[in-house]
């Protein structure tokens, strides 16, 4: 087929090729495309603190914003509860479905505890953490004793973000847990033997089997993680609303929370969710690209 | 550089390996002498990888012992037993270079990085792999991954090779050159090699002797060429040989309770025979004809030179079974009876 044959196919195809892809254009038009643009336009707008007479006056407002103490304090709130949540959430996956991979007896029990998480809603998991770490009558916090007591982890400025994160990473357990239990069970056994038979004990097996033969599977988990905990929200409305003196107030929360600063200044906050969009993509962009360099995806 | 193992004679003693109740490997007792090339052959499920695993310490005997040189090493590890394995399907870790690969072996022995780099490159430069030391196993063709295998295998001088059919993944050309790189790679190596085959065609051409299986037991062991010429029982004879033995029932070829067999190229067309049958299918092969026929209910082939004139199809002709040639088989035991 010569090229301008090809080429009037392609023409000729288009409005069927079109016609078939219309309801998903128009789905993702109405709930992604449009909100994204609404969400670029709406940023750029000054408002006042009532969120009324709102203007456009040129583009500035996001560099306002980026520069602003609220913003960089809210972004440093995430990044410390990204980099508390994510590796140690990975870790604890990677542990507990290492442990139940083993062909035993009752695994089944303890697989099913181990992911139950994933069908716990962030609600139920805040509401359970805030009454276990609650001062008067949480059993968590009567077992801590010190500043759990007096006045309670989710009280103090320091432990703060260190409670939500505690809460965080138990709920989002379940689902790294299943995921790098799939990881698990996609490597042959034949690389476990064979190494085996070479004399290596369960920790060369476990760094040099295991790891890296889960590193796409942990690639995914690491920028979705990331991605959960840059756009926490439940957590911190729940347990802390933000406080105390701001020291849980991340981003999500800057955006929406009832105790935010910038509570009924759309144009504010559609900046704010509008940076929050554009670190999010360049860190997840950084992940991809810099771990996927080691990260080997099958023969 | 030459990889001289140590003496390594490998006696299995009514070994037994129970799954679930059933025996995948039933009783088997096995002495094969140090450097030999050992095929334990047999069909898919009759025990033959188990009893290799066993050997590699894979998997624990329910009974019975496994001694490699003078050593019992039922509850020894694999790393102490020397035993190297080559799978399947290689099991070369896909993230290593070719090189890593060939080191992890002696990585693990904590051999220093210098050391196992030289060591690495001499094994890779034995199987010709040397340019492609910095490759991943994914950049390779089969033939090359199977050769990064047998280099991780050689390079910290086993005593004894156990292979879990390395070669079923290649194509039918490089299975045969493969086969012969083998072969001269045990004759280099003077090592003990175990190789588990479902292929009778490797089991003939590699081994210095052959352990025929079947439904976990051993059904015999021998040279390939004692295995071919005086199966032990009905199994060996219809296993070993393509295409397989003709076994005749009672009654049909010599007037004694015994079943016979005849290989198809020892069966003749004779006009003067008094076994008459027609003949059903001829296939032309090239270099050789294939004459099937019916006598009685069983089916039966003859093999002619392909400079023979072949009957056609539905031509009535007479079957000869010269005596020299005649196998005869317990029909009862279906074990060898003139032995």
């Amino acid at each position: 087929m010569t090229r301008d044959a090809a080429s009037r196919r392609r023409w000729r195809d288009a409005p069927l090729a079109l016609a078939m892809l219309a309801p998903s254009l128009v789905v993702l038009g109405a709930f992604v495309l449009y909100p994204l643009a609404r969400a670029f336009w709406l940023g750029h707008q000054r408002c006042d603190p009532t969120g009324a007479n709102c203007q456009s006056n040129g583009w500035d407002q996001y560099i306002d914003v980026f520069r602003s103490k609220e913003f960089q304090q809210a972004f440093g709130v995430t990044f410390r509860f990204a980099l508390l949540t994510v590796p140690v959430g990975l870790a604890l996956g990677i542990g507990l479905a290492v442990l139940a991979d083993k062909q035993l007896r009752g695994m089944g029990f303890f697989r099913t505890v181990f992911s139950s998480t994933v069908a716990t809603s962030v609600a139920v998991a805040s509401l359970m953490w805030f009454f276990l770490l609650n001062p008067s009558v949480g059993v968590l916090a009567d077992w801590i004793g010190g500043v759990a007591k007096n006045p309670g982890l989710l009280q103090d400025e320091g432990t703060a973000l260190w409670a939500v994160a505690v809460s965080s990473i138990w709920a989002n357990l379940g689902f790294t847990f299943i995921v790098v239990t799939a990881g698990l069970q996609s490597i042959p056994a034949d690389l476990y033997e064979s190494a085996y038979v070479d004399g290596a004990g369960g920790w060369m097996r476990f760094s040099n089997v295991t790891l890296p033969m889960l590193g796409p599977t942990l690639l995914f988990a690491g920028v979705v993680l990331t991605s959960r905990a840059f756009q926490s929200y439940g957590e911190f409305d729940l347990l802390t609303g933000g406080g105390p003196n701001g020291s849980t107030t991340s981003l999500t929360y800057l955006i929406y929370g009832n105790n935010s600063i910038i509570k009924n200044n759309s144009g504010l906050q559609a900046a704010v969710a509008v940076l929050l969009f554009a670190v999010l993509l360049v860190l997840s962009l950084l992940q991809i690209r810099g771990v996927e360099r080691r990260v080997h995806y099958g023969n | 550089m030459s990889y001289c193992a140590a003496v390594a004679a490998v006696r299995l003693s009514s070994l037994t390996k129970v799954f679930d109740g059933v025996a995948a490997v039933d009783d088997v007792s096995l002495d094969i002498a140090d450097h030999d090339f050992m095929i334990l052959l047999g069909p898919s499920g009759c025990g033959k990888s188990t009893l290799l695993r066993m050997i590699a310490g894979l998997e624990d005997p329910t009974s019975g012992d496994v001694a490699i040189g003078d050593v019992r090493v039922n509850d020894i590890e694999p790393k102490q037993r020397d035993v190297a394995m080559v799978f399947q399907s290689y099991a070369l870790y896909p993230h290593k270079t070719v090189q890593a690969n060939i080191e992890f072996p002696l990585k693990v022995r904590g051999v220093s990085k210098t050391e196992r780099a030289e060591q690495a490159r001499q094994a890779a430069a034995t199987l010709g792999l040397t340019e492609y030391l910095d490759r991943k196993p994914g950049q390779l063709s089969g033939g090359q991954r199977q050769r990064v295998a047998l280099a991780r295998a050689i390079v910290r001088r086993p005593a004894v090779f156990c292979m879990d059919e390395p070669l079923s993944n290649l194509d039918a050309k490089l299975r045969g050159e493969t086969r012969a790189e083998l072969v001269a790679l045990h004759a280099r190596l003077a090592s003990t090699f175990v190789y588990v085959t479902h292929d009778q065609v490797e089991a003939m051409t590699m081994g210095t002797h052959v352990a025929v299986m079947s439904r976990g037991r051993l059904e015999q062991v021998g040279t390939p060429q004692e295995v071919y010429a005086r199966p032990a029982s009905v199994f060996v004879a219809q296993f070993i040989g393509t295409p397989p033995m003709n076994v005749l029932p009672v009654g049909v070829v010599i007037d004694r309770p015994v079943l016979v067999g005849i290989r198809p190229e020892h069966l003749e067309l004779d006009p003067t025979s008094q076994v008459r049958t027609t003949v059903t299918l001829v296939e032309h092969l090239g270099h050789e004809t294939l004459v099937h026929a019916r006598v009685g209910e069983t089916p039966v082939v003859v093999r002619l030179d392909a400079i023979e004139d072949a009957p056609s199809v539905g031509d009535d002709v007479g079957l000869s079974f010269p005596e020299r040639h005649l196998h005869l088989f317990d029909p009862a035991t279906s074990r060898r009876v003139d032995a």
